[in-house]
């Protein structure tokens, strides 16, 4: 479903989506003069970590925004587990989550009950076991029976992951999901979707300005500029391509256009 | 949520989950408990010593007894009911929940109808206290009504959902700046839905508009009730028929909203 559906004809990818958790081919996005995402294409396969990296305004957002199917395409195609977004979203927004910092968890209900309703909502069996599991997994015990609202932003951060993999989600997307943690709540976070990501294959897109997030957690890294992919590489690849020994250097010579026609020819 | 899917297997159990997701939040606050039962408490009682005086005073009201009070009451299911949809969705602007919900497996249609129930839950604790104050203190019994009582209801809440429905998808297009639409449409109908008076004081040319409106088919046929003991079915099977095309036509608005909204992007911001 896009402003400019271009047909059913979709061969390039229809192989690699297949097997791809998620794949995006020639996407645009435009707000009135703006071009959000301008014509980018990539592919995830099932059970890779991928950071997306940018400033902001990049069209991470965006592009994450799309992937989900809150923004419709202005052109070009997303394939989801092998199904068309938006148009199919019903075959697998059970199987997918998502955390961003622009949706909240309802303050007023406690933990316990937010993720009552959305473990109904996404008709996960045996719910009472599977909050007991979140809860010791994610530390959230001590807190459980306490409304949202109540909690510090550490607290909030690990009930919106606890949210997040109620599902046991084959797919996670995370916008910034270390966002205005403190670096030991951060690290911990870190942990434990490395650990859900190996324990069941899960697939995982994350946005972040965090590069020490990224280089930890990331085989990929997909770094957008004013809605183009100016790099798509592992983080060692791309570090070598810049001559830099981290990432948060490269990004620097991203943002501020430091690119050299060796670089601009690997791209 | 899906467009797409929309046909695709209504699941009773998602539902049921957004109506408890309602009603832990109802039960999470006295006030908003207290605010339910206390508006429709004050009307009843302020139209309730109106009617009386007038009754005292004036030979049309003596023998049209009930009127005023009887056109509260309904007024207050029509409007109630409005409320009790828009206000559980404006929960979760307020609350920057919609992403979540928008990207759960939750569908349209399934997030209208948990509004829906939701609308008559709170209608319910609202306007029942509100009857029986009515009967307590000025022996009016709604409920004597019968049969056309379920014929006057049905019409209003259908009336109050398709309102809820439109408003809805005007605040998910346009952000909590159109927050404002959800408290005073009712009222821009409420002179034309002529509650306290009958269709024929209004001028002809206005008339005609009036009666594009089902709740002026309520009102009317209330009246013929209360003063003439006459049940109007045809006044109430043309309220069903134009209520069935506002029903149609909120819900195919609400579509087209929610989609415009996905193409501007306001699911995720939802501000103002």
């Amino acid at each position: 479903m896009t402003e400019n559906d271009q047909g059913s004809s979709w061969p390039t990818v229809a192989d690699r989506s297949l097997s791809a958790a998620i794949a995006v081919d020639h996407l645009v996005k435009v707000y009135k003069q703006t071009r959000a995402i301008d014509d980018i294409s990539f592919s995830l396969p099932r059970g890779s970590i991928t950071g997306l990296l940018g400033g902001n305004g990049a069209g991470k957002t965006t592009t994450i925004a799309t992937i989900m199917g809150l923004v419709l395409p202005t052109s070009g195609r997303v394939q989801v587990l092998g199904h068309r977004m938006p148009e199919d979203s019903a075959s697998v927004l059970g199987r997918m989550n998502f955390e961003s910092p622009y949706v909240d968890m309802p303050m007023r209900l406690t933990v316990r009950q937010n993720l009552t309703v959305f473990g109904k909502l996404y008709a996960v069996k045996n719910l009472s076991d599977r909050i007991a599991e979140l809860a010791c997994d994610l530390d959230l015990t001590e807190f459980i029976d306490r409304a949202n609202g109540k909690l510090s932003a550490g607290q909030k951060t690990r009930v919106a992951l606890a949210k997040a993999l109620i599902n046991q989600p084959e797919l996670l997307l995370l916008d910034e999901p270390t966002a205005s943690l403190d670096p030991d709540t951060a690290d911990w976070v870190r942990g434990h979707l490395e650990r859900y990501r190996k324990a069941n294959n899960a697939t995982i897109l994350l946005a972040s300005h965090n590069m020490l997030e990224v280089e930890r957690l990331c085989d990929r890294v997909i770094i957008m500029k004013r809605g183009r992919i100016e790099d798509d590489d592992t983080p060692e690849a791309i570090m070598a391509r810049y001559n830099r020994t981290t990432l948060e250097e490269v990004f620097l010579d991203v943002a501020r256009g430091r690119v050299n026609g060796a670089q601009e020819a690997a791209r | 949520m899906s467009e797409a899917s929309l046909h695709r297997g209504i699941s009773l159990h998602r539902i049921g989950a957004m109506i408890l997701r309602y009603w832990y939040l109802l039960l999470s606050s006295w006030p908003r408990l207290l605010e339910l039962l206390y508006w429709p408490a004050l009307q009843v009682i302020t139209w309730g010593f109106l009617q009386l005086y007038i009754a005292q005073n004036a030979n049309f009201f003596a023998r049209a007894g009930g009127t005023l009070i009887g056109a509260v009451i309904l007024w207050d299911i029509l409007f109630r009911g409005q409320l009790g949809f828009s206000i559980s969705f404006l929960e979760e602007m307020w609350a920057r929940n919609l992403g979540n919900l928008m990207m759960s497996p939750l569908k349209p249609i399934e997030f209208l109808l948990s509004l829906m129930i939701m609308s008559l839950i709170r209608l319910a604790i609202g306007v029942i206290p509100m009857t029986l104050l009515a009967l307590f203190l000025f022996h009016f019994n709604v409920y004597a009504l019968g049969v056309p009582l379920i014929a006057f209801f049905c019409n209003l809440i259908f009336t109050s959902w398709s309102v809820g429905i439109f408003v809805s998808g005007l605040v998910l297009r346009n952000g909590l700046g159109a927050e404002s639409i959800v408290w005073t449409l009712m009222f821009g109908i409420m002179p034309l839905a002529c509650v306290y008076y009958p269709v024929s004081v209004l001028p002809v040319w206005l008339q005609y508009i009036a009666w594009t409106l089902p709740p002026t088919y309520v009102f009317e046929g209330m009246r013929a009730l209360l003063i003439e003991n006459t049940f109007r079915t045809d006044l109430m099977l043309s309220a069903l028929a134009i209520n069935a095309v506002l029903l149609i036509a909120s819900f195919g608005a609400f579509l087209a909203l929610l989609r415009s909204a996905r193409m501007q992007g306001s699911l995720l911001s939802g501000g103002e």
